[in-house]
C-alpha cells in the first residue's frame, strides 16, 4: 500500500465515505494494529515533513525602524564559521549572519529560506524511491557584499564539509550524499540508500551556506586562516559590523535582504557572558536586554523574576527527555576486566516484576509540580516530539501499594531490615546521576518512595562535568554505567527520531570495545526493536514511518528498562514586546527575520 | 595549687573562652541528644509543606521537598562534627609523631623530616583533595560501604593535611626542651630515650598541641562543607552542614531560613573552637604569669 492510498483512504474517512471500522480492517489487512492505526488517522496530515502556517505571521509592513535589539548569551560565542561550529551558542551566532535552505520550525515542520518551496512528491522535489531530492533555490537572493546566490554555492559548501583537509564539525551530514548542479538555481542531493530522512543535508544549523567566492580559496588545510571565519558575509537579514570573540556581536540592518519588509530591527547586538540566572534578571526583571537564552534555572526562581511583569519565559517543546535506566547487565561483576559487560545479567532486574514496580514508585506529577515546573511536564513516553511521532498507548502510574503487590506475588520478601530479597540477591540499588539540584530532589524522592515498597536506593551524584565526560579512563561515566540505575536527560538532535531511537539498537551496545562510544547505554537487546528500527531506516511512507518509532518507544518503555520521567523544553527569556520566532527543534535565530517589536 | 587547676584558673579569666565552651558544649549536647527528643524523620518528605519559613511545627523550616531542616541540622551536626573531632585526631597523632622525631633526632632524618613537612605545606589542598576522592572513593566504599567509607576517607584527606603545623609546633618545642636541665638529669640517671620522650618532654610540649589541634578542628569541619557544598563527599542524601548550604545556595532569595541555620551552625561550632583554644593557649602557656 503506497502513501497516496493511505492518503486517500484517510480522506475518505475525514469526509465520511468510509467508516472508521473499515478503516482499521484495511489497516489490519496490511499489518497494522488497531491502537496504530487510529494513530494513523490522528497524526494524518502532519504526516510528511511540511510546514504550513507554523509560523507566526509578520506584521511590520517596512523595512527597518525598529531601533536596536539585545540579546544576551550566557554562553560567548568565539567563531562565526557554521561548518566550525561545536556547540550551539556558535551555531546561533554564525546563524545571525547565514542561512541554510530550510529550517525546522516548532512543529517539527520545514519552512523554506534560501529554498524556493519545501521539496515533496507532489512537487516533483522527491523521489518516489527516496533516493534523492532535489532543491529550488530562490531567486534573487544576493550576498552581503552585493554578489549572486546561485547553485555553485551550496554545491561549494558539499565539497568544503566533506573535504577531510577542511576538518569541518558537519561533515557527518554531507560525507554519505552525493550534491548536483542541475542548474543555476536547482541542485539535486542524491542517497546511496532510500533515504526518508533525507532533511539533513543543507538544512538547519548544519546546512547554513557559506558564500564560494570568498571561501573556495580556504578550502583545505588552511581553512582556519579565512579572515571570514571573523568576518561573515552571508545572506541573512542582518549583516556584519564588529565581533569579539568570547564578548559582543553586533550586526546592522541588511538594506538587501530577500525577503519583504525584513528585517525589523535596524541593529542588533548579542552580548555573551555571564550565568543563567543573571541573564534571566537582565530580561525578565531589570529589562536590560530583549532575550535571554537558555534559562537553566529552577521555575520558582523564574515565576518570581516573571511577577515583575517586564517579560515573561518561553517555553518552547523539543525532544529532550529526564528518564531513568534500570541496568540491563549487571555492573559488580567484573569479566575481562570490564564491569557491566553484556554476557551477564541484572540479577534483580532481569525481573520484569521489579522493573513494573520500580516505574510504579516514582511520582511524575510530584517531580513536574514541585521540581520541575513548566520546564518538565510529565511524560509516560521516551519519544515525545514531533507530536506525530508520539504515542498514545503509554500510561504512567504512581502507586507504591501496587509495587507492593508485584513484588510480594513475585517472591520478593522482606528481610528483617525492610529491604526485599530472594534467592540471596536484595532489592539495593546504587541509583547515580549529575550534580544538579532538580535531580538530587528527584533522587529523594524516589529514594522515599522505594523504601516503602521494600527497597534501598543508594544515592550517587557525580561531578557533571565527569558523568557526561567520555572519558575512558573514568570509571563514573554515564557511558559505562557501573550502577544499577542512571538518571539524565538525553536531547533529540533534530525533528526526526531516528538519530534518536539508536539508543536501543542492539549494535549501538556500549561496551569497552568501541570505548563506551555506543548509543545503547542501558544495554537493552531485542528482536522486534532492531526489526523496526531497521525498516524505519529505509521506510518512505512517512506514516508507516511514524508508526515504526511509536512502535520502538512502546517496546523500550514497556520494558520498563527506561522509566521517562519528565520533557525538556527548552526555556528562554524574552521581555513582553518582543515578537519572536522560535522552534525547539533549529537554532535560536532560526527565524530572526521574523522578528519584531510590539508599541 | 596543682598545674590542671593553674590552668583551669586562668582559662576561666578569658570571659570569650568560658562563654564559647558553654555554646559549643550545648551545641555538642544538641546534635547528640537531640534527635531523642525531636523525633521528625529527616527525609520525610512533604510537598504540602514546602520552602516553609521557621515554625513550631519545624522551629528551623522547611527545605523544597518539605524535609525538617532542626532535624537535618541535627543530623548533619553529628556528621561534621564527628568528622572534625576524628580528623583532628589524624592529624594530632601524625603531628606530633613526625614532630617528636625530627625533634629528638639530629642530622638528616630532622631535614628530611622538615623537607616533606614544607612539602605538605606547599600542596595544594583543595584539588589534591577532589584527586584523592576519585582515585580511592569506590575502592574504599566496595570494601566498608559507602557512607562509612566516605567518613574514612574524608578523616584521612583532611588529617594527613592538617598535621604540618602540629608537627613544627613539637618540633620546636622538642628542641628547646631537650637541652633543658631536667632532662639532662633523665638522661644522666640513665632512662632511655623513649623514657624521656614520652614520660619528660611530650608532657610539657603538649600546650601548644592543644591549642593547634582546637584550630584543626575548625579547619576539619569547614573542609568538609567545602566539599559536600561542591557535591563530593558524602551521598547526596546525607545532610551534612556543608550540604544543606549547597541544597539551599539557589534559593537563598527567597528561602534565606535554608541557608542560614546550616550556616549559622558551622559558624557558631568554626568560632567558638577557636575561642576555647585561644583560651587554652593563655591557659596553658608556662610562661605567662599573671
Amino acid at each position: 500500500m503506497g502513501e497516496d492510498d493511505l492518503r486517500q483512504m484517510i480522506g475518505r474517512v475525514k469526509n465520511g465515505s468510509l467508516s472508521r471500522r473499515g478503516f482499521m480492517r484495511r489497516m489490519a489487512a496490511v499489518g497494522l494494529t488497531a491502537p496504530m492505526a487510529t494513530q494513523l488517522l490522528a497524526i494524518a496530515g502532519a504526516g510528511s515533513a511540511q510546514a504550513q502556517g507554523s509560523v507566526p505571521a509578520y506584521r511590520p509592513t517596512r523595512r527597518g525602524g525598529g531601533g536596536q535589539l539585545k540579546v544576551l548569551y550566557w554562553q560567548a560565542s568565539t567563531l562565526l564559521n557554521p561548518h566550525f561550529a561545536v556547540g550551539t551558542t556558535n551555531q546561533d551566532a554564525s546563524r545571525v549572519f547565514y542561512e541554510p535552505l530550510a529550517g525546522w520550525a516548532a512543529d517539527g515542520t520545514l519552512h523554506p529560506v534560501l529554498a524556493a518551496e519545501i521539496p515533496s512528491i507532489e512537487n516533483g522535489g522527491l523521489s518516489a524511491d527516496g533516493r534523492s531530492v532535489t532543491w529550488k533555490l530562490k531567486r534573487g537572493v544576493k550576498w552581503h557584499d552585493g554578489q549572486d546566490f546561485s547553485a555553485d554555492d551550496v554545491i561549494f559548501n558539499w565539497e568544503y564539509s566533506r573535504n577531510p583537509a577542511v576538518a569541518a564539525v558537519t561533515s557527518g551530514s554531507y560525507r554519505d550524499v552525493n550534491a548536483v548542479k542541475v542548474d543555476d538555481h536547482t541542485v539535486r542531493v542524491e542517497f546511496a540508500q532510500p533515504t526518508p530522512f533525507w532533511a539533513d543535508a543543507f538544512v538547519a544549523a548544519t546546512g547554513q551556506l557559506i558564500p564560494k567566492h570568498l571561501f573556495q580559496a580556504f578550502n583545505g588545510a588552511n581553512s582556519r586562516d579565512a579572515p571570514t571565519n571573523l568576518r561573515p558575509v552571508g545572506t541573512g537579514a542582518y549583516r556584519f559590523v564588529s565581533f569579539l570573540p568570547g564578548d559582543t556581536l553586533r550586526a546592522e540592518l541588511n538594506p538587501n535582504y530577500h525577503m519583504n519588509n525584513r528585517p525589523f530591527f535596524d541593529t542588533l547586538e548579542v552580548k555573551g557572558g555571564g550565568d543563567a540566572v543573571s541573564a534571566a534578571r537582565a530580561v525578565l526583571q531589570t529589562g536590560d536586554f530583549d532575550y535571554a537564552w537558555n534559562l537553566q534555572v529552577e521555575d520558582e526562581l523564574l515565576k518570581r523574576l516573571e511577577a515583575a511583569n517586564r517579560g515573561r519565559v518561553n517555553i518552547v517543546e523539543s525532544g529532550g527527555i529526564e528518564f531513568v535506566q534500570l541496568n540491563c547487565t549487571d555492573p559488580n561483576r567484573e569479566i575481562d576486566g570490564e564491569r557491566s559487560h553484556i554476557s551477564t545479567q541484572h540479577p534483580a532486574f532481569s525481573d520484569p516484576a521489579v522493573r513494573q514496580a520500580m516505574a510504579l514508585l516514582i511520582d511524575r506529577n510530584a517531580l513536574e509540580q514541585f521540581i520541575y515546573g513548566r520546564g518538565g511536564p510529565a511524560t509516560a513516553n521516551f519519544l515525545n516530539n514531533p507530536p506525530r511521532f508520539t504515542s498514545r498507548n503509554m500510561r504512567w502510574e504512581f502507586n507504591i501499594a501496587r509495587a507492593n503487590e508485584i513484588l510480594d506475588a513475585a517472591g520478593w520478601v522482606r528481610g528483617r531490615d525492610g529491604i526485599r530479597a530472594k534467592n540471596n540477591v536484595r532489592l539495593r540499588f546504587i541509583y547515580q546521576t549529575s550534580v544538579n539540584a532538580p535531580r538530587q530532589r528527584t533522587q529523594a524522592v524516589y529514594k522515599q518512595a522505594a523504601q516503602r515498597a521494600g527497597i534501598d536506593l543508594e544515592l550517587k551524584s557525580v561531578t557533571a562535568s565527569v558523568f557526561f565526560s567520555s572519558d575512558v579512563a573514568n570509571p563514573d561515566t554515564f557511558t559505562k554505567f557501573y550502577a544499577d540505575m542512571q538518571m539524565y536527560t538525553t536531547t533529540m538532535p533534530q525533528a526526526d527520531p531516528q538519530r534518536f531511537m539508536n539508543q536501543y539498537v542492539s549494535w549501538e551496545l556500549s561496551t569497552r570495545a568501541n570505548s563506551w562510544q555506543g548509543r545503547n547505554i542501558v544495554r537493552w537487546r531485542n528482536d522486534e526493536y532492531d526489526a523496526a528500527f531497521r525498516a524505519a531506516e529505509s521506510e518512505i511512507d512517512p506514516v508507516k514511518r511514524a508508526a515504526l518509532f511509536i512502535r520502538m518507544n512502546d517496546l523500550i518503555v514497556g520494558s520498563n528498562h527506561i522509566i521517562p520521567l519528565v520533557k525538556r523544553p527548552t526555556v528562554s527569556g524574552s521581555v513582553n514586546n518582543l515578537r519572536h520566532v522560535l522552534s525547539g527543534w533549529d537554532g535560536t535565530f532560526w527565524a530572526l527575520q521574523d522578528w519584531w517589536r510590539e508599541t | 595549687m596543682t598545674p590542671a587547676g593553674e590552668a583551669w584558673r586562668r582559662f576561666r579569666k578569658h570571659k570569650l573562652a568560658v562563654g564559647s565552651a558553654v555554646v559549643l558544649g550545648l551545641m555538642i549536647l544538641a546534635v547528640l541528644f537531640g534527635p531523642l527528643f525531636w523525633t521528625v524523620p529527616i527525609d520525610e518528605i512533604d510537598f504540602t509543606a514546602r520552602l516553609q519559613g521557621p515554625s513550631l511545627a519545624h522551629p528551623f523550616g522547611t527545605d523544597d521537598l518539605g524535609q525538617d531542616l532542626l532535624a537535618r541540622v541535627l543530623y548533619g551536626g553529628r556528621i561534621s562534627l564527628a568528622v572534625g573531632f576524628a580528623a583532628m585526631g589524624v592529624a594530632v597523632t601524625v603531628g606530633v609523631l613526625v614532630g617528636a622525631i625530627a625533634g629528638m633526632s639530629k642530622g638528616p632524618v630532622d631535614v628530611a623530616l622538615m623537607w616533606v613537612t614544607d612539602l605538605f605545606l606547599s600542596l595544594p589542598q583543595l584539588p589534591l583533595l577532589l584527586l584523592i576522592i576519585y582515585l580511592f572513593r569506590d575502592a574504599l566504599a566496595d570494601l566498608v560501604g559507602q557512607e562509612l567509607g566516605v567518613f574514612i576517607m574524608i578523616v584521612a584527606v583532611i588529617g594527613l593535611f592538617n598535621w604540618m603545623q602540629v608537627a613544627r609546633l613539637v618540633r620546636a618545642q622538642f628542641f628547646s626542651l631537650r637541652e633543658k636541665e631536667f632532662v639532662e638529669a633523665a638522661r644522666a640517671l640513665g632512662a632511655s630515650r623513649v623514657r624521656i620522650v614520652v614520660q619528660h618532654i611530650l608532657p610539657n610540649a603538649l600546650g601548644p598541641v592543644i591549642v593547634a589541634a582546637s584550630i584543626d578542628v575548625a579547619g576539619a569541619i569547614l573542609a568538609e562543607s567545602t566539599l559536600s557544598f561542591l557535591g563530593l563527599g558524602f551521598p547526596p542524601d546525607t545532610p551534612t552542614w556543608g550540604r544543606l548550604l549547597f541544597d539551599a545556595k539557589d534559593n537563598l532569595d527567597f528561602a534565606p531560613h535554608w541557608a542560614i541555620f546550616p550556616g549559622l551552625a558551622i559558624f557558631l561550632t568554626v568560632l567558638t573552637i577557636n575561642f576555647v583554644g585561644d583560651g587554652l593557649r593563655d591557659a596553658l602557656d608556662p610562661r605567662r604569669v599573671q
